[in-house]
């Protein structure tokens, strides 16, 4: 639909009316689900988006002292980069009807997921270990912060994907699964993006 | 305008979709307490913000009896005070007005209006409101706790709203803090709904130009809550850690009390530019459901079609849009950089101008109109010009060199209340006068109304002009008590006292109000149907007030725009937007069926 001529309609005008009469269904052909996804996708930006604004403002400061990130984060990424692989394999192999391959991909997705949450509570306790306590530095407050709302972030999104994984586990048709494995594909590719731009911001400032 | 005799080609056949599975109650406990029906959940809203909101009103008597009478009160005292004046700021602006334009009327109307039979995610709706009550009863469990709540003032700026001194720093804070971060989780589980709604479950027929006005402003509202929210959240979460575990995101090196404090290297305006940032976009998220709620009902009430649909519609967005890009005007008091302070004025008089279109376009939907002086209508009109006064009072301090003298003064005060308290609420009136036959299957009682009306429209500019009085001659806010001073001249006590015993009386208004709310929902006239003679959706239910599900068997079927008052054509002088073609009589004969 083209929102600009939608916008510009004259709707007083009886003529318009034939065309208009016919208009049935949302503005855009997805489901529901799928546009309330977008839209929480751009609330959760804005969240980010405050905080990395907020963090470069800080970071000029003279009392900003980085802290060394621990080695563990590369293992982590790449453990979220696996699972946004897993998913996407979930996802394709839904479209193409494959439901041995959403069962892998759902589950080993979920698992992979748990297992970066894991890896980020033990980076946290390295950081905490070594002294570096988020009272003690802006920088470190910040660390705590972003990586704690982050990983609410793929809590929230292994809450949605344990339904999915429900259902696959209880033996439902691959019809049921393909909508909410799709948007689980796509929360995680989103997370996936702002953890890597986190990541960057936090390992080179 | 051109007019083109309906004929029954136009008429469509009723909606080829595939009904929404709808959600159906099976118990007592889920049909009326953990309900799913957006109506429902939509009153559940309304009474709870009411009733909290009651509990604002009645603190703004008390800090009134204080600055009106000052040394009379013992049970008054200046940590009271300031506790008195953050809860009701908050209250009113975030947990009455947000909550009850958007979780009530959004609730209500949205579906209906539309044309949906419920929310779309009506689970997540359901949780919504719960989430709302939770954060209600947490913010006012800080009444109770030590310290009592908090005293920090509605804006909640650190240091100061943390630190010892401040009344409720210990636990006042804290809960309000958590009950905010809980307010902006359970909104943002209904605005997600109210926009998905909007977008993807409308009526057959029914364009996105053919939407009501209501809908326009609460939609735009939302997506502007649910991007401006995010701000408070991130400013308050921080404030959290800060207060709890000792973090310095706001906190900077300071001596406190002779102390050197452990904070070290945090930024306050840091807090003020997140706070204000949400701040200001919370003047129109409550502006703008406002907004198409007064077109919707002067249209009603005054038989003609909104004048510049268009322009109405193309202003509300443009004000969504322009209220991001004014917020730091709220702190040119902070010492901000002179090319920075001149970037927000300009901005804040450029959305002056889509502001004022909407002022004159009501003023022409009037012009020559059938104008039927009921409540609703009363209160709509008086809404104009109390925009129109706050909103001029607000293009003075919009600019910095007015601003500055001004800013700490009561000037500020009445500005703010005329233009984000009393203004709105006339809305929030009127749209309960309008809305709550529909609502009720009652009238509310007319005489108690215009009683109600009248009280409440002279006693505000009663106590607001005068304020506005006090500001010029240097009367300063955020004062427990003002004393002898040699500047402020001894009529500012009496004009004081005066203005108390107004708010008293207004008070007494609203008493009135919500007796006639629960009486006349046992002995109200019954209203029928459609009793404004109205065109949008929402009078054409089935039953009244409606079932669940909205429509009975037939979803309806949308035929035109929602202002089709007396047209030329038509016998009626309103034309339902769901009225066949082939169903309105002409003036001509044409085909018509009845």
């Amino acid at each position: 639909m083209n929102l600009f001529r939608e916008l510009t309609k004259k709707p007083w005008l009886t003529d318009q009316d034939l065309g208009a009469n016919l208009q049935v269904g949302g503005l855009f052909f997805l489901p529901a689900a799928t546009v309330a996804l977008r839209v929480f996708l751009g609330i959760a930006s804005v969240i980010f988006t405050l905080l990395i604004i907020a963090y470069a403002d800080r970071m000029g400061h003279a009392y900003w002292r980085p802290l060394p990130e621990p080695g563990l984060l590369w293992v982590n990424t790449a453990l979220l980069v696996l699972s946004s692989i897993a998913l996407q394999w979930a996802r394709t192999s839904a479209r193409q009807g494959r439901l041995n391959e959403v069962k892998y991909g759902l589950y080993a997705g979920g698992g992979l997921s748990v297992a970066f949450l894991v890896g980020q509570l033990m980076a946290w306790h390295q950081l905490a270990g070594m002294g570096y306590l988020a009272a003690t530095n802006a920088a470190n407050a910040f660390f705590y912060l972003l990586t704690a709302l982050h990983g609410m972030h793929i809590f929230g999104g292994l809450v949605a994907w344990w339904r999915s994984a429900a259902r696959v586990w209880r033996g439902a048709e691959i019809v049921d699964l393909r909508l909410g494995v799709e948007l689980c594909a796509v929360y995680w590719h989103y997370l996936l993006l702002v953890w890597l731009v986190l990541f960057t911001l936090l390992s080179f400032t | 305008m051109a007019h083109v005799a309906p004929t029954s080609s136009q008429d469509v056949p009723p909606a080829e979709l595939a009904d929404v599975e709808l959600y159906h109650a099976k118990s007592f406990i889920t049909k009326w307490v953990f309900c799913q029906d957006a109506k429902v959940i939509a009153i559940q809203y309304s009474v709870t913000a009411i009733l909290i909101g009651l509990v604002a009103l009645v603190l703004s008597w008390v800090m009134r009896l204080q600055l009106g009478f000052p040394d009379s009160f013992s049970f008054i005292d200046p940590n009271d005070y300031y506790q008195y004046v953050t809860m009701h700021g908050m209250i009113m602006v975030i947990y009455l007005l947000t909550a009850l334009f958007l979780g009530g009327f959004g609730n209500y109307l949205i579906p209906l209006m539309v044309g949906a039979r419920d929310m779309v995610f009506p689970y997540l709706n359901m949780l919504s409101y719960w989430i709302y009550l939770l954060a209600v009863l947490v913010l006012a469990a800080s009444f109770f706790v030590p310290g009592g709540a908090s005293g920090a003032g509605w804006t909640l700026y650190p240091p100061q709203s943390i630190l010892a001194g401040t009344p409720g720093y210990e636990w006042g804070i804290i809960l309000m803090l958590v009950s905010l971060c809980l307010f902006i989780i359970g909104f943002t589980m209904g605005g997600l709904n109210y926009v998905v709604t909007v977008l993807q479950a409308r009526a057959r027929g029914m364009t996105l130009m053919r939407l009501p006005l209501t809908v326009w402003g609460i939609f735009t509202a939302t997506i502007l809550a649910l991007l401006a929210f995010p701000a408070l959240l991130v400013g308050c979460v921080m404030t959290l850690l800060d207060r709890i575990i000792g973090t310095s995101f706001f906190m900077p090196d300071m001596v406190h009390m002779g102390e050197q404090l452990d904070y070290s290297g945090g930024s306050p305006l840091l807090f003020q530019h997140l706070f204000w940032f949400f701040g200001h976009p919370e003047v129109y998220i409550v502006a703008l459901p406002a907004f198409g709620i007064v077109s919707d009902v002067i249209s009603t009430h005054a038989r003609k079609s909104i004048f510049g649909y268009r322009m109405m519609v193309w202003a509300i967005v443009a004000i969504g849009g322009l209220s991001f890009v004014v917020w730091a005007h709220h702190m040119y008091v902070s010492g901000m950089n002179p090319y920075f302070g001149f970037f927000f004025a300009t901005t804040t008089l450029i959305i002056a101008v889509p502001t004022a279109l909407k002022l004159y376009n009501w003023v022409l939907t009037l012009w020559k109109g059938n104008i039927n002086l009921t409540v609703p209508m009363l209160f709509c009109l008086a809404f104009i010009i109390t925009f129109l006064n706050g909103g001029i009072t607000g293009l003075f301090l919009g600019n910095v060199s007015v601003d500055i003298p001004l800013s700490e003064t009561k000037f500020v005060v009445a500005h703010f209340h005329m233009v984000m308290g009393v203004a709105p609420i006339f809305v929030v009136f009127g749209a309960i006068y309008h809305w709550y036959p529909k609502m009720s299957g009652r009238m509310l009682n007319e005489p108690l109304g215009q009683f109600h009306f009248w009280v409440t429209f002279l006693g505000a500019y009663l106590i607001y002009f005068p304020m506005h009085y006090l500001g010029f001659v240097g009367v300063p806010r955020r004062y427990f008590e003002i004393g002898e001073t040699s500047f402020v001249p001894p009529s500012a006590a009496t004009l004081n006292e005066f203005i108390t015993i107004m708010v008293l009386i207004v008070g007494f208004a609203q008493i009135v109000f919500i007796f006639n709310m629960v009486w006349s929902l046992f002995k109200g006239k019954e209203a029928g149907d459609n009793p404004w003679r109205a065109t949008t959706l929402e009078w054409q239910t089935a039953t009244t007030p409606p079932g669940h599900g909205n429509w009975g068997e037939t979803p309806p079927v949308v035929y035109r725009w929602a202002y089709a008052y007396s047209e030329p054509d038509a016998a009626e002088d309103f034309t339902p937007q769901n009225m066949p073609p082939s169903e309105v009589r002409t003036s001509g004969g044409g085909d018509a069926k009845t």
